[in-house]
């Protein structure tokens, strides 16, 4: 059975910052949508339905807020579906949004991600306890550290790569104007001598807590063809799932990360993506997270993740960008996240990402991850429609 | 379109408490037996979906330990609804019409006895203007009963007839909290009696859904989804008329339910109040057999309570009792999001 060709005709985010104490969290994802809406060159009526995720709603306090939200994202009417899947949350709810276009479910589908972390704390909503489970008291850096240890411990990396990528993402930030995190004056030797805050994760290797909202208006071939501004085309995208916890799980390397790009990359018939990627963005929340995804993700090979980080590969100006609009390093709205991954490949490819630009790009990914590195999701876009 | 049916479908027996009981045990048992229904293993599965809400549980992330009891490895392409599982399922129809999963495995589950039910909904309100106020969920459905008697759309007799055949029909469900003969009961919020309201549950739910000749193979008279849809409304109840479900009949419309009359009809309607209102939206007439599992009024286990209802429907249709069947689910305050879907016993091509 062959799908509906979809593709990405509007993107809106907000600008991301600690606290938006001037909007609702009706008024900030709003403000997202209708950027979208005027990216797209359409309205609140073209739109048959909308796909909202976040993460947990222990962060803002509100029990499934797609309901109260009906009316700010012109639902009323129409299908409106909420996904929750941990930190890959923004990822999935794309492409669950894909698929009812590719399905030929709906023509034009609005999806959307938030996160206003300034209403609650998030460490707070990690960390309640539960009967019956290991309390998880530390947040999620004291969860993901050992497994940036093993890594080390397991690559011989050098204990410098993590501040690389730090620097790395936050410069590129600074090209961004809805990035969080603009520090002009942060340095290679400030990120190594920031405060240690999970061993071997540095302040400034971390995410911040960011305020905000990205949205996506997805559509046919036929609406892509109205459409102002040149789309972005889904060449593939999948998503994977296994147990936060069992014998034999690889933290360093999970099985469902690999698994999924495999998909992805099956779909897009890539077959060399080192060579045939041209920008990526992935989940990078601690600065170690780009060696150790790049291995994950097939970029490079076992143990070699770093090599590439090292040799500046995966710079602005390398020949394998990673997170050129700064990353979850410097933007970090948790159920956004993902979304605006997956949004900032398509700004690439759809030659619209501004100063922060990669020339020429064609091919881009987009990935999340959330749980216990236990859930994964990825797109892969294009310029070109894909073939068929 | 491709044709997709509802092949397998089980719940747990539903109980005011099960502090024995994590999720995950709570749901085991009920993924264990769909799965050996159909034969399959859960990595034959293609498409895994489920619907549980973070605040029944109290903790962030409560779906990840589900996860867990569905053996994820090899890992599994699989995703999650904060919503009831109704919507799991729809995302899982979806997914299958793609064409990238003949397969999908759905569930749901809630348990509500660790909290308040109560208070726990108020939370899912305007989180500005009206959660500070903490109207409860049954404080909320009073409202929408008085507007429909004062409308004059039901009486009180009428609301009791509903509650008595509701609990009657249970009598039949081996899996019903309430059952048999219960009395109106004392009032709780006026005008709403003991026997209008849902009792407060623990439970889970699972199906599976197969398409075309996969779905033949697994089930002897699959029930076929030959339209689904969901609509929301505005989520403020002073600019909804709350003796009406025009979302409801939005859905129904898209999913074909108006093309030709159904013999059955499954119901999420906690209150009695909501039976009559959705009655009327769908335009169900009085042949059409309502709610035989007992419906919500005898079980309702929250954010699984919907796909029980798509699970009954579709198993009425497994044994011969239905040719045509409806089934609805709703999310909310007052109805105010609603899924229709309508199932049929024939076999696709004839």
């Amino acid at each position: 059975m062959v799908k509906e060709p979809v593709a990405v005709v509007g993107i809106g985010q907000t600008k991301h910052v600690a606290a938006r104490h001037d909007v609702s969290i009706a008024g900030l994802v709003r403000e997202a949508a209708v950027r979208a809406l005027e990216d797209a060159g359409l309205t609140w009526s073209d739109i048959d339905a909308v796909v909202i995720g976040k993460a947990p709603d222990f962060f803002e306090g509100v029990m499934m807020p797609e309901l109260y939200l009906a009316d700010a994202l012109g639902a009323v009417g129409k299908p409106m579906l909420r996904v929750h899947t941990a930190g890959s949350v923004g990822g999935s709810t794309a492409l669950v949004a894909a698929n009812l276009v590719a399905a030929r479910v709906h023509r034009t589908v609005l999806t959307l991600a938030f996160e206003k972390q300034s209403e609650s704390n998030a460490m707070w909503g990690l960390s309640l306890p539960v009967p019956f489970q290991q309390p998880l008291l530390a947040g999620a850096g004291g969860f993901f550290a050992p497994h940036v240890r093993a890594y080390m411990r397991r690559t011989g990396a050098p204990d410098t790569v993590g501040s690389l990528v730090a620097y790395k993402d936050r410069r590129n930030a600074l090209k961004n104007p809805y990035a969080h995190i603009h520090d002009p004056d942060l340095t290679l030797e400030k990120v190594q001598a920031s405060p240690m805050l999970w061993d071997p994760i540095r302040y400034s290797e971390t995410c911040p807590s960011s305020d905000g909202a990205c949205a996506m208006v997805l559509t046919d071939r036929e609406g892509a063809s109205r459409a102002p501004y040149p789309p972005a085309w889904v060449h593939g995208g999948a998503m994977r799932s296994e147990p936060t916890l069992f014998a034999g799980k690889d933290f360093v390397s999970p099985q469902a990360g690999k698994d999924c790009a495999a998909d992805v990359y099956r779909q897009a018939r890539i077959t060399d993506p080192r060579r045939e990627i041209d920008a990526v963005e992935m989940y990078v929340p601690f600065s170690w997270y780009e060696p150790m995804w790049l291995e994950n993700l097939g970029f490079a090979g076992e143990g070699e993740g770093w090599k590439l980080t090292e040799a500046g590969v995966t710079e602005l100006d390398g020949d394998l960008p990673v997170n050129p609009s700064g990353g979850v390093l410097s933007t970090n709205p948790i159920g956004a996240s993902g979304m605006i991954r997956f949004a900032e490949a398509a700004l690439q490819v759809r030659g619209r990402a501004g100063d922060h630009q990669i020339d020429g790009a064609t091919r881009a990914v987009g990935h999340a991850y959330g749980g216990g590195a236990q859930f994964f999701a990825m797109w892969l876009v294009g310029s070109q429609p894909p073939p068929g | 379109m491709r044709d997709v049916a509802i092949v397998a479908f089980a719940q747990s027996p539903h109980r005011r408490r099960t502090d024995e009981l994590s999720e995950v045990d709570l749901l085991m048992p009920v993924l264990h037996q769909v799965l050996e229904t159909t034969g399959l293993k859960a990595n034959e599965i293609g498409f895994t979906c489920s619907g549980s809400a973070d605040y029944l549980a109290g903790r962030a992330f409560s779906f990840t330990m589900a996860l867990d009891g569905v053996g994820a490895h090899p890992p599994i392409s699989e995703s999650h609804v904060e919503m009831d599982g109704a919507w799991a399922l729809y995302e899982a129809w979806v997914k299958i019409m793609t064409g990238e999963a003949d397969t999908a495995l759905v569930y749901a589950y809630g348990k509500s006895s660790p909290g308040q039910v109560r208070d726990v909904l108020t939370r899912q309100l305007d989180p500005y203007y009206l959660a500070p106020l903490w109207p409860d969920s049954l404080a909320l459905a009073a409202l929408q009963a008085q507007a429909l008697l004062d409308a004059g759309h039901a009486d009180r007799a009428a609301l009791t007839a509903i509650a008595t055949r509701s609990r009657t029909d249970a009598a039949a469900n081996p899996y019903a909290q309430l059952t048999g003969d219960v009395p109106a009961g004392g009032l709780l919020v006026h005008p709403l009696r003991t026997g209008d309201c849902p009792p407060i549950g623990d439970g889970a739910a699972a199906v599976i859904l197969a398409a075309g000749d996969t779905a033949r193979a697994l089930c002897a008279r699959p029930a076929w989804i030959r339209g689904i849809d969901h609509r929301i409304e505005a989520h403020a109840l002073g600019v909804r008329d709350l003796t009406d479900s025009p979302s409801t009949r939005l859905a129904a419309r898209h999913a074909g339910a108006f093309e030709r009359p159904v013999d059955t009809a499954e119901l999420h309607a906690p209150f009695t109040s909501q039976e009559v209102i959705l009655r009327t939206a769908l335009d169900l007439g009085d042949d059409v057999r309502v709610n035989p599992s007992g419906g919500a009024l005898a079980a309702n286990p929250i954010m699984a309570a919907g796909l029980i209802r798509l699970g009954e429907a579709a198993a009425r249709i497994h044994r011969g009792a239905s040719v045509r069947a409806l089934a609805h689910a709703t999310s909310g305050p007052c109805l105010q999001q609603n899924l229709v879907a309508v199932l049929e016993g024939e076999s696709a091509h004839g």
